[in-house]
């Protein structure tokens, strides 16, 4: 079953899937926005995501940074993401949320919009990056046959980089795609922006299948609209990686007025998708 | 070489910054236009089109009045206000709304500022029979509402964007989102020449018709070609085609006019290649406003159509290359040559065109002041006409709306 056998190519976070496949689930991934409700409000999220309610959480974090023109979000994340730069969220405090999770049995990974790391310098934000401990970076607009800088960063600095496929990819496109990542590679499961959704994608057991056939040694995961654990469940019987977003975000939706209260259903919700996740290939 | 190359840079510039489920679409785009600018019957149709349906050729006038106050400068107008939708924008909307019917989709989405492009994608719709929606900012719903009415007579949805800055950038980022999400049957109909390859090349050549006609009309009514040409530059896309067919002409000085709102100093403005630095918006390389993160700055202009903290990426090199120049034009330098060709010429300018004006004013002076003896002839795209800005134009001047006098009621 488990074709991951290379090393070089498995990175950080592909050594992570790895091992959860060879105890027998997918990897579970959670996303949540640096910042929101407030930095340190989102450092608790992103350490409670990580313990669920009796440890068993998310293998792998991934810490989104705000920006300006999301335009591969949906209303969810748009609006913390707004609230989280009306609060004044900067680029450094996503590293800070790397360390934190870090500092758990959790992997740390950032997802963000190209501009940003453009601004702060490729190089400078691997480094800074590598030291806080981060894993990697999920890039969703950077085309991966475009960005020379950003391999020699991510090398340079031993991080992984992940680019997304999508169903209107081509199978050329998947290839070279694939061959650009190191750690895995991450499946839009529909044609749209991130969001929950009430029933899983048609599309997602293609996608995935299609991608392990044009390049079987990387771990594929699944986004956009998994929300519960049956979800969850379902998802992780064929993809490699599990990836929620919008449906953890959802849990802080008190605004930080109830943050305790919002933590709680958080890590109910970890819980329970962790739980999905284990019981999928039973 | 010609630019952009295949992959859509400009030098530096450019490029395909999207999701990937967007390359697919993209890619066809690409495919469609190069297939389609081989063939000449789709010429054929989008001529006919130009001619029977927008009023092209538009012509060049010169402003003699308004030249009396631009130094010893001639100042030549070429007439894009005169087109069927009242702007430079249905050039580019009748050649994507043909080409969406050649790929088969049978509905197009839009993004408008100043609602001109909404307007002309609309227009488009109602001829072709496609269905139509348009985001618009919030804000500008409610400084152009005559537009959002327009657009609705035409058969098309408005959607207003309250998301970010409710503004243009908001409305492309939202038509992004829409599109990635229906993108088997609808075609982003982009007005300008931003946003991912091949949306900036595809628009300039589709733009290009106004440089091709009027440097023909320069050699046939005046034999010579000016030594300026001039244009506004928001995203950029009447400057673009003002200058295609002049790049070449190395005697030819192209000047493109930014909106400096209330002044580059202010801090408020939209003068993305005087003020801003290189970056990635809307899945394009170019200059962008932003903050030391990489946040887009919101930008300002009493125009709504140059209201964008961005530029196309053609600009951006031919910026750098030093092929164009770029000035900023304030709000009140701007409306200053809005209200001077409406009283010299009876011409009421778009306000975006008032920029240019404005610009090309400027050039006049500082040439007869540095060289008396010049005689320069200044070519200025009039990108749109002004009847959507009458009451920004209203508010600006602090016209009372009343009449200045009433006769012949009873005593």
């Amino acid at each position: 079953m488990n074709t991951f056998t290379d090393q070089e190519r498995l990175g950080i976070s592909g050594r992570v899937v790895a091992s959860c496949l060879a105890a027998g689930r997918p990897a579970l991934v959670g996303y949540l926005p640096v910042g929101y409700p407030d930095v340190s409000g989102s450092v608790e999220a992103v350490r409670a995501i990580t313990e669920g309610i009796d440890g068993n959480g998310v293998d792998i974090v991934e810490i989104g940074m705000p920006y300006s023109d999301p335009l591969m979000d949906g209303l969810v994340i748009q609006h913390a993401t707004t609230r989280a730069r009306e609060r004044g969220v900067r680029i450094r405090d996503a590293f800070t949320a790397v360390e934190a999770v870090a500092a758990t049995s959790a992997t740390p990974m950032v997802m963000t919009y190209w501009n940003l790391i453009e601004a702060y310098g490729p190089d400078r934000f691997a480094r800074d990056l590598a030291a806080a401990g981060g894993a990697g970076v999920i890039t969703p607009d950077l085309p991966p046959d475009d960005c020379p800088e950003w391999f020699e960063a991510t090398d340079a600095h031993g991080l992984d980089r992940v680019f997304l496929i999508a169903p209107s990819s081509t199978d050329e496109r998947i290839k070279l795609t694939m061959e650009s990542c190191r750690g895995w590679v991450y499946a839009s499961s529909v044609m749209g922006v991130t969001g929950t959704r009430s029933d899983t994608s048609d599309a997602a057991p293609v996608i995935v299948e299609r991608a392990r056939k044009v390049d079987p040694g990387l771990p594929v995961g699944i986004g956009l609209g998994v929300s519960n654990g049956a979800q969850a469940a379902e998802i992780g019987a064929f993809a490699d990686l599990v990836i929620v977003g919008s449906a953890l975000l959802k849990c802080l939706d008190s605004d930080g007025a109830d943050l305790p209260g919002d933590l709680v259903r958080l890590r109910t919700l970890a819980g329970e998708l962790a739980d999905g996740v284990a019981r999928s290939r039973r | 070489m010609e630019l952009p190359d295949s992959a859509g840079h400009f030098g530096r510039f450019g490029g395909r910054f999207v999701p990937e489920a967007l390359h697919a679409a993209l890619r066809e785009l690409t495919d469609a236009f190069d297939e389609a600018m081989a063939d000449p019957s789709f010429h054929a149709e989008l001529a006919r089109l130009q001619r029977d349906y927008a009023g092209r050729p538009t012509p060049i006038t010169d402003v003699t009045r308004f030249s009396e106050r631009c130094g010893n400068a001639r100042v030549l107008l070429k007439r894009e206000d005169l087109n069927h939708t009242g702007a430079h924008k249905i050039n580019n909307v009748l050649g994507q709304a043909l080409l969406t019917k050649r790929m088969g989709k049978t509905r197009v989405i839009a993004e408008t500022g100043a609602g001109q492009h909404g307007v002309a994608t609309a227009t488009a719709a109602a001829l072709l029979g496609l269905e139509c929606r348009v985001y618009m900012g919030e804000v500008d719903t409610k400084r152009q509402a005559l537009n959002v009415a327009r657009m609705q007579l035409l058969g098309a949805e408005v959607y207003a964007v309250a998301a970010g800055s409710r503004t243009l950038k908001d409305a492309m980022n939202e038509a992004m989102r829409d599109w990635v999400t229906t993108v088997e049957n609808t075609h982003y109909l982009i007005g300008t020449v931003s946003g991912p390859h091949p949306f900036p090349y595809l628009v300039r050549e589709l733009q290009r018709i106004i440089s091709t006609e009027a440097r023909q009309q320069m050699l046939d009514a005046y034999g010579q070609l000016p030594d300026y040409v001039a244009a506004c530059v928001g995203g950029g896309s009447n400057a673009i085609g003002m200058f295609a067919d002049f790049v070449p002409d190395a005697d030819v000085e192209l000047y493109g006019f930014e909106a400096a709102g209330e002044g580059v100093e202010t801090g408020r403005h939209a003068a993305t290649i005087t003020a801003g630095s290189t970056g990635v918006l809307h899945g394009t390389r170019t200059f962008v406003l932003q903050d030391e993160d990489g946040q887009t700055i919101e930008s300002h202009s009493i125009s709504a159509g140059l209201d964008y903290p961005g530029v196309g990426p053609e600009h951006a090199w031919l910026a750098e290359t030093g092929r164009a120049h770029y000035e900023p034009v304030t709000d009140a330098e701007a409306m200053d040559a809005f209200q001077l060709l409406t009283r010299t010429e009876g011409i009421i300018p778009a306000i975006e065109s008032a920029h240019a004006l404005a610009g090309a004013r400027r050039l006049g002076l500082r040439i007869a002041d540095a060289d008396p003896d010049a005689r320069p002839t200044i070519l200025v795209c009039l990108s749109g006409r002004g009847d959507k800005d009458v009451a920004t134009a209203f508010e600006y001047f602090g016209l009372p709306g009343e009449p200045d006098k009433t006769v012949g009621g009873l005593q």
